[in-house]
């Protein structure tokens, strides 16, 4: 290699060695070392690719101090891109922040109003708590800066101290009111980005602005703002929208406030323009506004109307909104949901992912228990099929609300939390498997001792049934195991040789899961113990004393004492056992002698023997405060983290002796529980540990899901304004029985509505009768029945079943089948619904999507043999597209290839109908040109790096 | 916050653009990028322009070969985003006349120089074009 590039050096360095080298004189060598200069002040580009390559995901650290030292450049675009690289590279509390304050504090003060603006775009993205008082002056003064800009970015700097810490900023609040009567329109639209969020926060202190608010509103919808805000012929759109975001937070719950609005906001639903996007946009958030604030009649009518456009729309982006748009407004008029009901089934069915789960959300919404059934089974059809862990653990816990919430029967709930635990176990809370637990323990509240038999011998037969299973969630093993310890002997249905069996199977099958091998060994205890205390000898299986014996020899102490209490109660006589292990006793209240009196005279023995005398631990000095070393509150979330806050100072009031335990759970002082199991706790019942308060049932946790329990509800249509309030109310209502008078009211309208309802296949319209039908249901649980003949039924029978399906979902209806209508319309109507979903559509949106091109993945291909394909591409879009002109950008311009006939007199042909900004092959000969010139031939790699991206 | 970030990538995956309005490590850009970028440009013509990631919501849009994304909150009002983006693009192409995807690579800063005039914190503060392009127009005046 010799002395040249041996070192790695770059291919202008040697350039410059070679030329300094070969100078003939002083002065060119001086014209070399200026050009050289110039080179080495590009710096700007150097940054720019350092920009590049952190974005494409390399680490670009070394370079941060230079990006830094750019913002000191005099030159404006220096400075400009400087900071820009520095917010691109560092986060707020990086080190080198320090370097820049200095910079951003001259800079806030140039004359220069653009270098102020950089700064300020600095400070929005890396000023944090500490340094923000070093800039807030500076800040507050270009608040009153002559420049709107300046002004509007000023109030964003603010904006951003405020979303840092609140706190800093609050008293200068009032600056936010002042700016928003500001002249320039742009710093009024920033202005309501802080507003937007103080009043997220407390509405209350702003419900003086709702009239400027409207009165701004109203002036943007009458087009009073310059004309460069319109966005597609819509005056200032994206301020409409923060508008109405706003009065939407200051009309909720207020009548007063929102009278104010109904004006504005009737005239806005009027002015909208409903073919382009904009327009159903700003029309969306109309929506949402109308359905937060106090309700009224004629605006909620013009917002249904406005859903039912969307929802027939054929542009999935509008059903979407749709969807949302139906389920807000479900809260105040909950009938609008039944003339849409075969829309919604429709986009349920969809194969769009985003559109099934914006579909789920809604029926989540509007789940009640005449259509839990079929809403959960199609939610968990839907969980198994998914992949997502993050939605999978939404929708579960989903499924387990709605189950616990509305479940009809005792049996369904068991299987629906089976379903869900076996294939989402993992996922969910572990206070469900709890709560299931509990609720075999205790039944249902009613004082039904058989139904809570059959109750635990179903999940039993159940559990034996799924037990042998490959791969079930931990969990769920837990509640297995827990339940097959407690009842899987008690119906005398199965041995306990059979069920011991199966336990061992378990713990042998999840070796290495310690928390369920401990739930199974403590199971097999019960089970034996129940045997002993019933008078019956106990064989224990060979399989199972070898497990014992190597968990009495296992790494885990708690499985070791495990196998020891098992062994130690196997050999106690029957009455023993039946004290230490009652049998159903898992709800029962345990009584515990805190003073430990039995003990009393055997201390006093001591005492006498001139033992000494027991001290308080509080009154022991030096020593450590293992107060509340146990408490019953254990919080899923505790870990076994570090302590960072100081050691509580003891409690005076604390019990003295034995094992005190808090009574008022403290969340800061959450102690190292050790993994505990609820079942062993309680059946040891010599532990005096067991605390007294509260959990009965040992950290089973319910909440009041024996509140929530109720009979199928009757929801009241006419209670339309109260009905905002949560589900639990709902439901609240059903518990204190309404009567069902107002049924028969429902019952008709639902059934007109249903009976509009077009030819539709019956299976649909039968799922669409149980999730919709829901207010007519007089008996318990009819909708299963129908969910089945639905699933049962095939569609080709559609004729026949059309009548049959509607008649039983609303079982119980005997009047129904007298109603003369319903046939004839059926009949009659069958082709309105299909015509106006077939109607070709004037969609906006497909438009705008048909300006993406078909045609790339062949065109990446080969550009060079591309020509011919091109043309062909071309001719077959366009008939493809034979209504829509605009397909037009399809026809990009190829430059290589202008000389090609073939290519131009297609683009002439399909660029015809003459939209204003066609593709302009000029343009981008040009460009290629002055690409070609730099060196950069990307062609034969990516065509597509030259299309137009508007066409 | 509204935006959480802007992406540019093409057809084939690639990174063009990239602006994070909340700090995430290099290491969980990465990540984050490949994933929603998978599953957009899995996506047909047919389907929403909107996507859920895990707390994020995807809104996309395709010009050419380039796809915009635009990670917003739940809060967001998802058609005004996607028109957001038509705007954007509708102001890269007054500056650069036919902007196209080896404009955004060559200049890079101006672009991001766009988003900084319309977007701050995570809200959209500029919809005026002139608003957007002025300061741009001036700085290349100066230079």
């Amino acid at each position: 290699m010799g002395s040249q590039g041996g070192f790695g050096q770059s291919k202008e360095f040697l350039d410059l060695v070679k030329s300094i080298g070969e100078a003939r004189s002083k002065a060119e060598e001086d014209r070399i070392v200026l050009h050289e200069i110039e080179t080495l002040k590009r710096r700007i580009e150097f940054i720019i690719r350092l920009v590049y390559v952190e974005m494409l995901g390399h680490d670009a650290s070394f370079g941060y101090i230079h990006a830094v030292k750019m913002t000191h450049d005099d030159s404006l675009l220096l400075k400009r891109t400087g900071y820009l690289a520095v917010t691109l590279f560092l986060n707020e509390d990086h080190d080198l922040i320090i370097l820049i304050v200095n910079t951003i504090q001259k800079d806030l003060k140039s004359d220069n109003y653009l270098v102020v603006c950089a700064a300020l775009n600095a400070v929005c993205k890396l000023i944090n708590e500490e340094t923000i008082p070093a800039v807030l002056p500076q800040v507050v003064e270009l608040l009153g800066h002559s420049k709107e800009a300046v002004r509007k970015k000023a109030i964003m700097a603010l904006h951003r101290f405020y979303q840092r810490s609140p706190s800093s900023v609050m008293h200068l609040v009032s600056n936010f009111r002042k700016k928003l009567c500001d002249n320039d329109p742009g710093v009024m639209g920033a202005t309501l980005c802080p507003l937007f969020d103080l009043i997220a926060v407390d509405a209350n202190s702003y419900k003086d602005l709702v009239i400027s608010f409207v009165s701004i509103l109203k002036q943007v919808a009458e087009r009073r703002l310059p004309k460069t805000y319109d966005y597609h012929q819509m005056p200032a759109p994206f301020i409409q929208i923060r508008l109405l975001k706003i009065l939407a937070l200051l009309g909720s719950g207020d009548r007063q406030a929102s009278e104010n609005m109904y004006t504005v906001v009737g005239d806005i639903f009027r002015k909208c323009d409903s073919t382009s996007n904009i327009g159903n946009a700003v029309l969306y958030e109309c929506i949402c506004c109308v359905s937060s604030i106090y309700p009224n009649p004629k605006l909620l009518e013009a917002a249904a109307d406005v859903i039912s456009r969307f929802l027939k729309s054929d542009s999935h982006n509008l059903k979407y909104m749709g969807i949302d748009a139906l389920s807000r407004l479900i809260k105040i008029s909950p009938e609008i949901a039944e003339q849409h009901q075969l829309a919604v089934i429709d986009c349920l069915e969809d194969p769009d992912d985003t559109l099934k789960r914006k579909t789920f959300e809604l029926l989540y919404r509007m789940t009640k228990s005449s259509n839990v059934e079929v809403i959960v089974d199609r939610m968990i059809d839907y969980m198994i099929s998914i992949n997502d862990n993050h939605y999978k653990t939404e929708i579960a816990s989903r499924c387990v609300e709605l189950a616990e919430q509305f479940a009809p029967s005792n049996h369904w709930f068991i299987q629906t939390m089976n379903k869900v635990f076996e294939h989402a176990g993992d996922l969910v809370n572990s206070k469900v498997a709890h709560n299931l637990m509990r609720l075999i323990a205790e039944g249902f509240g009613e004082d039904d001792d058989t139904a809570d038999c059959q109750l635990r011998s179903s999940a039993v037969e159940s559990y034996l049934r799924i037990i042998g299973e490959p791969k079930l969630p931990s969990a769920f093993l837990q509640v297995i195991c827990w339940v097959l310890g407690e009842y899987g002997t008690a119906g005398g249905k199965y041995s306990a040789s059979y069920i011991t069996g199966k336990l061992c199977d378990v713990a042998e099958a999840h070796s290495s899961n310690d928390t369920v091998k401990a739930y199974a060994v403590t199971a097999l205890m019960k089970v034996y113990a129940f045997e002993i205390a019933a008078g019956r000898k106990v064989d224990m299986l060979p399989e199972c004393q070898s497990l014992i014996e190597e968990l009495s020899a296992s790494h885990s102490t708690d499985l070791q004492q495990r196998a020891y209490e098992l062994q130690a109660v196997v050999t106690l006589d029957a009455h023993a056992v039946e004290i230490i292990m009652p049998s159903d006793a898992s709800c029962e209240d345990i009584e515990v002698d805190k003073n430990l009196s039995f003990l009393d005279s055997y201390v006093e023995r001591s005492l006498e023997q001139g033992a000494q005398p027991y001290i308080p631990e509080n009154e022991r000095s030096g020593m450590i405060n293992i107060c509340n070393f146990r408490s019953q509150d254990q919080h899923d979330t505790s870990t076994h983290t570090l302590r960072f806050e100081a050691y509580e100072l003891p409690k005076t009031s604390a019990p003295p002796r034995i094992s005190p335990v808090s009574l008022a759970p403290s969340t800061e002082l959450v102690p190292v529980p050790e993994p505990s199991y609820p079942v062993e706790t309680h059946h040891v019942a010599s532990v005096p540990s067991v605390s007294d308060t509260g959990s009965t049932e040992l950290r089973l946790r319910l909440d009041g899901v024996q509140k929530k329990w109720g009979r199928p509800t009757y929801s009241s249509p006419a209670s339309s304004s109260s009905d905002s309030t949560s589900l639990k109310a709902v439901n609240g209502v059903t518990q204190s029985d309404v009567s069902s008078t107002s049924t028969s009211r429902t019952r008709d309208s639902s059934y007109d509505s249903r009976s509009a309802q077009g030819e539709i296949s019956s299976e649909k319209k039968k799922l669409a009768a149980s999730l919709f039908g829901g207010p007519s249901k007089t008996e318990k649980r009819p909708s299963s029945t129908s969910h089945k003949v639905a699933r049962s039924t095939s569609p080709a029978v559609e004729k026949s079943q059309g009548p049959k399906a509607v008649a039983s979902s609303t079982t119980g209806v005997v009047s129904e089948k007298a109603a003369p209508l319903q046939p004839p319309p059926d009949l009659l109507d069958l082709g309105e619904p299909t015509v106006t979903s077939s109607a070709p559509s004037v969609d906006p949106f497909k438009q705008l999507e048909g300006l993406l091109d078909p045609t790339q993945a062949t065109s990446a291909a080969n550009y060079g043999a591309v020509d011919n394909t091109k043309a062909a591409d071309i001719m077959s879009v366009y008939s493809e597209f034979p209504t829509s002109g605009q397909s037009s950008v399809i026809a990009n311009p190829l430059p290589t290839n202008a000389g090609d006939a073939n290519l131009i007199p297609g683009l002439s042909t399909t660029n015809k109908t003459g939209h204003a900004k066609g593709p302009n092959p000029r343009d981008a000969l040009e460009k290629d040109a002055l690409v070609r010139q730099m060196g950069v031939t990307p062609m034969s790699q990516n065509p597509n790096l030259f299309r137009d991206l508007l066409g | 916050m509204g935006i959480r970030f802007i992406l540019m990538v093409n057809k084939q995956g690639q990174t063009r653009l990239a602006q994070y309005y909340e700090y995430l490590t290099l290491e969980e850009r990465r990540a984050l990028e490949g994933e929603i970028v998978r599953k957009c440009l899995a996506r047909n013509e047919q389907q929403c322009s909107f996507v859920e990631h895990r707390t994020y919501k995807i809104v996309y849009r395709r010009y050419a070969s380039l796809f915009f994304l635009v990670g917003v909150d739940n809060g967001e009002n998802e058609l005004a985003i996607l028109e957001f983006i038509h705007l954007l693009v509708e102001t890269m192409d007054r500056h650069f006349g036919n902007v196209c995807e080896l404009d955004i690579m060559f200049h890079l800063e101006k672009a991001h120089f766009m988003l900084e005039e319309m977007v701050m914190n995570g809200c959209i503060v500029e919809t005026s074009k002139a608003n957007i392009l002025t300061p741009i127009q001036l700085m290349d005046k100066a230079s």
